[in-house]
């Protein structure tokens, strides 16, 4: 190490070097100062709203980054969930019902369902990686396809909407609509996002599945020599993500108020590169809860900013991958050793 | 014009806490074979991952041919005409001989007159003068996978002779060799010394040095001690100035009492036939059983399977008499059984994770809470407890383990096992790459183990240790085991008779 003071721009340079994911919430935060009503509670709880679905999934997606895998078929679940959903909560007199025969059901039942459902896919991707050797990339891929070809059959590739009443109110609840002036309130379902941070954060930094998880990512071999059963945790992992896919897409669907197929389109990609941006290592055995909110929000946070900034929402992915790169880019550099 | 080929001067290399190179010398001449000795971690790879390129030294010079230079990257080193054969071969099976000897420079003819293309016919023809060279009578165009690991060596050095090099590194060439490809070999050395190459030769078999070299340089702990001409240097003479000390200073006095037995493992055999075979042996508690051999003997092989990493098909494994079934590590550590890899950094530390993470991570269910929560201030303890008894140096508890030196690395790992208070520890190279220091202390932790009552099996390749440490030694040949030698008459000659059985 030299002692040599280092000039400012070399300090300046230290400080993005080590802190990417503040500099990237410090970019996007920018441009508040310039727009008009940008600044306010509504656009908040909008920003809350779509954050709470990609927050799901990118807690689902980290478990599977952070043990070295990945998982691709995040979106296409999140959909199938949705179209179940859809399909159980449709009210009894809707003239377009899908499935004529079908009683409209309590929604939490509907949540336990696809939650099951989202269980077994989850499943059956953890168990053609831990047990068939498939790559996570190759596994989650073909799942990914086949979960899409499933839910355009039985769909008819048909949009389906006209839910009950009690469903579309839930969505529509909001609390503290009476606190502020000319504010409509926060809904009550990002709650969801809440609960499920703090559960997340505490299976990973409180259990053994948690710390067995982060040392499967450091070193799977190292992690089986210490008894840890590698393919059982894996597989757990797996599941778990499609629990989470699943309550995603019954917000998703509730939150529309209305699914399709079609939904969901590259969610995992997006859930990818918000955890990526929040740090969680794509070489495995890093990441944090506290991170990932972040990325996520940073990336939310983006779009809403470009929306407001009346720029034409196809933009919005160049803008999103110029983001992803830049903070992959910087964040590297903490870990590029020199020889 | 000078003497040498190739010099390199008052080479200096420090790693995170290890200076490997510390004024380093090696001086080669055309024609001749220069073998470069020392103990493990005594820097010789590392000094010629310097000259290779492959490592950017702190300090030092190299002057090829008279000329200083400077030799920022592999592919500058080739083009200078020195080539290096790796300790580890990194080939790539699925492409064919030719093609792993041209990569990089495959011979190009242009198609249509102006669309450049591989010629692959000319480097087909190429490779078969080349092989012919290096006494072999392969199809080029076979796979590389399809040849054994000595044939492999083989093209590596054909590749090494199609560069026209003039300085050729074989780092532990014939490590993996049987006899007869090892006199294979030394008839492609005696041809390439005839065309005038300078060779460096590193290796720890004795016989081999004194047998090919021409001159002997010897470092110790990064430093250079001397270099002699190779005719009239006897063994003893070599060893003491690789050890460079007294050895009976070198390991602590032992004062553990080997008592009844309690491991005992009975013809146990690899469901890979090559692999270790018929294995018996038996083990006392408090007793260090230290196990000799070849690379190649399958001892790592061995231990691997008794924890339940690798299959075996027959055999036995009783523990105080009660037979215990290993299918996996989990069983082998339930039982009381604990194993430090050989491979510190692919099968033992979790580098990216903190001190902490990695040394509770085999016991994490004894700091549980209410059966599902993790009681942080037990762990730290558990690390601050290790930190003291094994004198660990880490800035803290949250430190990412790869920031540690090499000797600190084991340490904690050593600390892994313990916090599940094994009965019988298998430790596999427990002092490999690790500093003459942190060694002795290593040493140590395992004689106040054993003085505890644990049972503990100790791999290594280095003879003196073998002999400083171990009650009785094993030796293994082949995946057989030849004989048992009670530590205190070892002698090096009778280790190295029983080591080579079958070889």
């Amino acid at each position: 190490m030299n002692t040599q003071t280092k000039s400012f721009g070399q300090k300046l340079w230290t400080l993005i070097k080590d802190n990417p994911i503040v500099v990237m919430l410090v970019i996007a935060c920018i441009p508040m100062c310039f727009v008009d009503n940008f600044a306010t509670l509504d656009n908040l709880n909008d920003l809350a709203t779509n954050t709470t679905i990609r927050f799901l999934i990118a807690l689902g997606v980290s478990g599977c980054l952070i043990t070295k895998g990945t998982d691709l078929s995040a979106g296409r679940q999140a959909a199938l969930s949705a179209t179940l959903t859809a399909v159980m909560v449709q009210a009894a007199d809707y003239s377009g019902k899908l499935f004529k025969w079908m009683p409209e059901m309590n929604m939490w039942a509907v949540l336990l369902i696809v939650v099951a459902i989202g269980a077994v896919i989850g499943l059956c991707n953890g168990l053609i990686i831990a047990y068939l050797k498939v790559p996570p990339f190759i596994a989650t891929l073909g799942i990914q396809t086949i979960v899409y070809g499933i839910n355009l059959i039985y769909t008819n590739s048909q949009p389906i909407g006209g839910f009950s009443n009690g469903f579309n109110n839930f969505f529509r609840f909001k609390v503290l609509s009476e606190t502020f002036a000319n504010f409509r309130g926060f809904n009550f379902y990002i709650v969801f996002a809440l609960f499920a941070g703090l559960i997340f954060w505490f299976i990973y930094n409180k259990t053994t599945h948690g710390k067995y998880m982060y040392a499967i990512g450091g070193n799977e071999s190292a992690a089986e020599v210490s008894g840890v059963n590698v393919r059982g945790r894996l597989t757990a992992i797996y599941t778990t993500a499609g629990i989470m896919y699943a309550i995603a897409g019954w917000l998703m669907c509730g939150k529309s108020g209305g699914a399709s197929a079609s939904m969901g389109v590259s969610y995992e990609l997006e859930a990818i590169a918000g955890c990526t941006i929040g740090g969680v290592s794509t070489t495995g055995g890093i990441g944090t809860v506290g991170g990932i909110l972040v990325g996520v929000l940073v990336f939310e946070l983006l779009k809403i900013i470009l929306i407001f900034l009346g720029v034409n929402p196809n933009y919005n992915y160049i803008a999103q991958g110029l983001v992803v790169i830049t903070a992959v880019a910087l964040d590297i550099r903490k870990y590029v050793a020199k020889k | 014009m000078s003497e040498y080929r190739l010099e390199m001067r008052g080479v200096c290399k420090s790693f995170p806490g290890v200076k490997a190179l510390d004024n380093a010398r090696l001086c080669l001449r055309p024609g001749k074979v220069h073998a470069l000795m020392g103990e493990n971690g005594a820097g010789k790879s590392t000094l010629m991952k310097c000259m290779f390129g492959i490592y950017k030294m702190d300090e030092g010079e190299v002057y090829y041919e008279g000329q200083k230079v400077s030799i920022k990257d592999p592919l500058e080193a080739l083009k200078m005409g020195i080539a290096m054969v790796h300790q580890e071969l990194q080939p790539i099976p699925a492409r064919t001989i030719g093609e792993n000897i041209f990569l990089g420079r495959y011979p190009m003819k242009k198609l249509l007159g102006f669309i450049p293309v591989v010629d692959h016919k000319k480097m087909y023809e190429d490779t078969e003068i080349l092989l012919k060279k290096v006494r072999m009578n392969f199809d080029p165009r076979q796979m590389l996978g399809e040849l054994s690991v000595s044939q492999m060596q083989s093209v590596e050095i054909a590749k090494a002779v199609s560069a026209n090099c003039k300085v050729l590194i074989l780092d532990e060439p014939t490590s993996s060799l049987t006899a007869n490809e090892v006199e294979a070999l030394f008839r492609i050395i005696e041809d390439l010394k005839r065309d005038g190459v300078a060779i460096v030769y590193i290796s720890h078999k004795m016989d081999e040095i004194l047998r090919i070299s021409d001159e002997v340089t010897i470092m110790r702990d990064g430093k250079y001690i001397g270099t002699w001409d190779a005719a009239g240097l006897t063994t003893d003479f070599i060893i003491s100035k690789m050890v460079g000390r007294d050895l009976t200073n070198l390991y602590p006095e032992r004062h553990n009492v080997p008592g009844e037995v309690v491991f005992e493992v009975e013809n146990f055999s690899s469901i890979n036939p090559k692999s270790f075979r018929n294995v018996s042996f038996q083990l006392r508690r408090g007793e260090i059983l230290g196990v000799g051999g070849l690379v190649g003997a399958q001892r790592t092989e061995l231990m691997e399977g008794l924890f339940g990493i690798r299959s075996h098909t027959t055999g036995s494994i009783k523990y105080m008499g009660k037979e215990l079934n290993i299918r996996r590590p989990k069983d082998a550590i339930d039982n009381g059984i604990a194993m430090l890899t050989e491979d510190r950094r692919a099968t033992g530390i979790m580098g990216v994770l903190s001190v902490a993470d990695n040394v509770s991570v085999a016991s994490l269910q004894q700091y549980l809470e209410l059966g599902v929560m993790i009681n942080d201030k037990k762990v730290e303890n558990l690390v601050q407890e290790n930190v003291k008894k094994m004198n660990i140096k880490t800035p803290s508890s949250k430190t990412q383990i790869k920031s540690l030196s090499g000797g600190n690395q084991q340490k904690v790992l050593i600390g892994r096992w313990l916090a599940n208070s094994p009965d019988v520890l298998i430790l596999d190279e427990p002092t490999r790459g690790i500093d003459v220091g942190a060694k002795y202390e290593i040493y140590c932790i395992i004689e106040e183990l054993a003085r505890a009552g644990k049972s503990i099996i100790m791999i290594s390749s280095e003879m003196a240790e073998l002999m400083g440490m171990s009650d009785r030694i094993m030796v293994m040949c082949d995946g057989r085991v030849t004989g048992f030698v009670d530590g205190r008459d070892a002698t090096q000659e009778k280790l190295m008779e029983l080591e080579t059985q079958f070889v």
